[in-house]
């Protein structure tokens, strides 16, 4: 054995040892990011429940806003307002973007579907508050008023090409053998397009679906300038409508100490309406279970 | 010449300005097994996908030629090809039972697809389809789960159940047993020869053994051309041409 080799030899054996440590370090490192990034949500979450709970009655959800300076009312009006323009949004745009994914997926070749599919990655990333000033113009200045039906269209744009783009996603999954297959049976081609490969990919579809749903359930922005908000009960929607982002953001902003604690339970409620969707959606929606093995 | 169920004439076919096939020749006789061999990509797939008019569905291929089933061109332009589909069934190389639905709304959705709504029609024809495809003893007690839980060689059957409830007087078969197990593969080998008393099957294969096995006729593909066509005993013993000798003693290919 050379003094050459031990050499070597000590070289390698005190570079793995460095190796190792640095490794250890690393994960560490990456350990403590995954951590942060739980942690901040279990914060957010925990300091919303401990602020929101505790003034959490029924009242809350039966009452309107009292005027200023007297204790008490609830958010029966946001409540109300949301849910009617989450539906309105949902009932436009989930065919809407199902329709649209499917004509990405199934139909769509060439330049056209290029473009349509570039507009819905972009129509997906333009800050929602742009959304709002594009409805705003669209609908609300020719129609004089602000509104719930102006609200609930700006959701539906939010809505629309994540759905989309979900929907093209999941069914570009089904392999092309699966369509021939039905072809060849001598279904037409929109039956295959409907009863086999959107049927088969439902569950992920769905899923996305719930959680756009989710999404536009918290959008304030979008809200702020074409639903604006609405201190009484108001189901017409050619009329301001109030929501319960915009009411969380109006009273959270006030002076009054009252209104700021019925922000925190707002957003408790949001907080907890959007959770429960998310587990409902990992619940039913078994990630995987409308796969196809190619 | 009358006495062929299906017949090819000057077939050729193209993906993009690619000539996959050129002025094929070729005609089925019913109730007997057609098996057609040759080297990848020598246009056996590309031609029975001709058969059915399914080539033209991917983005860029056509055909051009005569398809003459039962006496009508099916490349008449006044043809629907989901009415020549309904005639001709078909069964692909990866069994492709379709996702999310049960073994039995696999083997109905044909005729569901059509119309056909009647709970005990689609029962009879579950039953009848799956006995066909000597499946039913194996699945009679799984109707309602998931086509996809079954074995690759149970799903192959399945599909091919699927492919008969329809009651197609053609089945066309890709490559069915290639990516099966040779118990599998047996048992597909054995409906074949069953299936030929009530149809006419073409049956493109890989395999040598498996062609001389079950089929009446054979038909030699190279390069996008039909090299020999003949009984199947006597094209693996006395083959006419030169090459379909070389393919079958493994010269190339």
């Amino acid at each position: 054995m050379s003094i050459l080799r031990k050499q070597i030899g000590d070289f390698t054996r005190l570079r793995y040892k460095r190796r190792k440590a640095l490794s250890l370090w690393m994960t560490f490192v990456l350990g403590l990011a995954a951590v942060a990034a739980s942690a901040s949500l279990l914060a957010v979450f925990s300091y919303v429940v401990l602020r929101g709970a505790p003034e959490l009655t029924l009242s809350f959800f039966m009452n309107l806003p009292k005027p200023v300076g007297e204790p008490g009312g609830g958010m029966l009006n946001a409540f109300v307002g949301s849910l009617l323009m989450v539906l309105l949004a949902s009932a436009i745009g989930i065919p809407w973007g199902i329709a649209t994914g499917m004509y990405l997926s199934e139909y769509g070749r060439g330049r056209f579907a290029f473009c349509v599919r570039f507009c819905a990655e972009m129509l997906s990333s333009v800050p929602s508050i742009v959304i709002g000033l594009f409805v705003y113009v669209l609908i609300v200045k020719p129609m004089q008023r602000f509104s719930g039906i102006a609200g609930a269209f700006a959701l539906t744009l939010i809505m629309v090409p994540l759905i989309a783009r979900n929907t093209e996603e999941l069914l570009k999954l089904v392999p092309q053998h699966i369509r021939e297959a039905g072809l060849a049976l001598g279904v037409p081609r929109w039956k295959v397009t409907l009863w086999i490969v959107l049927r088969g990919s439902l569950s992920g579809v769905m899923t996305g679906v719930i959680l756009g749903i989710a999404r536009i359930s918290g959008e304030t922005a979008p809200l702020l300038f074409t639903a604006l908000n609405n201190r009484f009960l108001s189901l017409a929607p050619d009329q301001p409508m109030a929501s319960l982002p915009v009411q969380i953001y109006t009273y959270a902003i006030s002076p009054f100490e009252d209104w700021n604690r019925q922000a925190w339970s707002g957003a408790f409620v949001l907080i907890l309406f959007v959770f429960v969707l998310n587990i409902m959606t990992r619940a039913i929606f078994k990630p995987g279970l409308g796969r196809v093995r190619d | 010449m009358s006495n062929s169920i299906l017949k090819a004439e000057d077939l050729s076919a193209w993906f993009g300005s690619t000539q996959a096939l050129r002025n094929i020749d070729l005609e089925f006789t019913p109730n007997s097994v057609t098996a057609l061999i040759g080297p990848s990509g020598c246009g056996k797939s590309t031609f029975i996908r001709c058969l059915n008019r399914l080539h033209e569905e991917v983005p860029g291929a056509r055909a051009q030629g005569k398809v003459i089933l039962q006496g009508r061109n099916i490349y008449d332009l006044t043809v629907d090809p989901v009415l020549i589909r309904r005639k001709i069934g078909m069964v692909f190389q990866k069994p492709n039972p379709f996702p999310s639905l049960s073994v039995m709304e696999n083997v109905v959705a044909g005729l569901k697809l059509a119309g056909i709504r009647r709970k005990s029609i689609l029962m009879e024809v579950t039953e009848r389809s799956l006995k066909q495809a000597a499946l039913w003893d194996e699945v009679k007690d799984k109707l309602y789960q998931p086509g996809t839980s079954l074995s690759g060689g149970q799903q192959q059957r399945l599909c091919i159940a699927r492919a008969l409830a329809v009651e197609p007087p053609i089945l066309l078969m890709d490559e069915p047993t290639s990516a099966l197990d040779p118990i599998s593969t047996a048992k597909i080998e054995e409906l074949v020869i069953q299936l030929k008393k009530s149809m006419t099957v073409v049956i493109v294969t890989h395999n040598m053994q498996q062609a001389a096995r079950i089929s009446d006729k054979t038909a030699f593909f190279l390069l996008g051309d039909l090299i020999e066509f003949g009984e199947t005993s006597s094209l693996f013993t006395v083959p006419r041409e030169k090459r379909t000798e070389q393919y079958i003693t493994g010269k190339f290919g």
